[in-house]
């Protein structure tokens, strides 16, 4: 039990030195990607082209390969900020700011992408671009809290004022987290509640599901590719002057 | 944990505290302005004003969808399988409105007649997703 806790804080440690991270990252990124590739193209081949039409919405619902990722990393890449804004505020980890920095445009980008892919769903089968519901509205709030992150940081030039900074204001967006999960429960809205759910039987059917696992599993590979990258970019950015750097 | 950890830690929960404090005030403010549409048991109880539009929402029963001949106009009932009220629309309608489905009607409602005027038909469908295949040959049995 010791041990475990002492590999677990050697780890954390690691983690939070850059010329470790800058050297794993850059053996592991190679095979991220292929995976990644492997991933996304089986999911969302399998599910467009393979996976049966459904019996109420017709081919339509084979968006569904691309919006349920995309909303799915959207919020789970702003659970990880959470976390890394509570270590940036008492740790004063940088690597933690580095990873804010890093992953607020990919969340941004993954925000976008799930309330297009949900628009252009809503139009053929609700007959609307868009409501108010709850569910689309507090999406669209963790759309602008990236988008505020991104400005908020770059209106500083110190990095150390823009961590500190930008971890109180994730830290306050994460209030919103809970409410988008819930929203379909708490208030009537016009999308539907989930159809994955893991404490019983799902509702949607296997051969419907698998795929759109797989696929999900791609998006999150995406985001961890795109993440270690715009890491280094981000570390080489801040560190181009140190001595392990140059010697790199 | 050394003491001005244990500070900042106090200052991250206090930060986390409010902000959620606040917005827990905000949306018990706001509940039933967040519901996008009221059920026809709402409806009955809360007595929206004549001249202002909202939204009814439920289920279209069944059997009760007619169609006017020659023109776009559709009259239906909405339930919630506990209270009903009738909808008279006139227009385009969205691929998935059918009857025994989910529908969000926008118009104004005559407590009088017990009727809903609607300007526009939403199709809300549910969380379900089924091979089509399957379906039609569970139905054909």
């Amino acid at each position: 039990m010791n041990k475990t806790f002492n590999n677990l804080k050697t780890f954390y440690h690691k983690l939070g030195s850059s010329p470790w991270f800058y050297k794993i990252s850059g053996i592991t990124i190679p095979y991220v990607a292929l995976f990644s590739f492997l991933f996304l193209s089986i999911g969302i081949v399998w599910g467009v082209f393979f996976s049966p039409t459904d019996f109420k919405q017709g081919d339509v619902y084979r968006i569904i390969y691309m919006h349920v990722p995309a909303a799915s990393v959207s919020q789970a890449i702003y659970y990880t900020m959470t976390v890394a804004a509570v270590v940036s505020m008492i740790w004063r980890m940088k690597m933690a700011g580095i990873f804010i920095k890093s992953m607020a445009p990919i969340g941004a980008s993954f925000t976008f992408l799930a309330l297009i892919s949900g628009s252009i769903w809503g139009q053929p089968t609700w007959g609307t671009w868009w409501i108010w519901d709850a569910r689309l509205t507090s999406t669209l709030v963790l759309f602008i809290f990236y988008i505020a992150i991104i400005s908020l940081y770059s209106s500083f030039s110190e990095k150390k004022s823009a961590d500190q900074a930008v971890s109180i204001l994730t830290l306050v967006g994460a209030v919103n987290l809970p409410i988008i999960k819930k929203s379909v429960d708490w208030w009537n809205t016009l999308h539907q509640p989930a159809s994955i759910k893991f404490t019983q039987s799902s509702s949607i059917s296997p051969e419907m599901l698998y795929p759109l696992i797989i696929s999900i599993f791609g998006f999150y590979l995406v985001v961890l590719l795109s993440g270690l990258m715009a890491m280094r970019a981000e570390i080489a950015k801040r560190e181009i002057n140190k001595e392990w750097f140059k010697n790199y | 944990m050394i003491k001005i950890r244990k500070n900042r830690l106090y200052a991250v929960l206090f930060i986390f505290g409010s902000s959620l404090l606040a917005t827990v005030l905000v949306l018990t403010a706001l509940n039933q302005n967040i519901n996008l549409f009221y059920s026809p048991s709402d409806l009955f109880a809360s007595n929206p004003s004549p001249n202002k539009s909202i939204r009814v929402g439920g289920l279209v029963q069944k059997g009760s969808l007619v169609r006017i001949p020659d023109s776009l106009e559709i009259n239906f009932t909405i339930t919630d399988l506990k209270e009903e009220v009738t909808v008279n629309y006139s227009g385009i309608l969205p691929d998935l409105f059918k009857e025994d489905a989910g529908v969000v009607a926008t118009g104004y409602y005559d407590q009088i007649n017990n009727s809903f005027q609607a300007f526009e038909i939403l199709a809300k469908h549910d969380e379900n997703y089924e091979p089509k295949e399957v379906v039609q040959a569970l139905e054909g049995k």
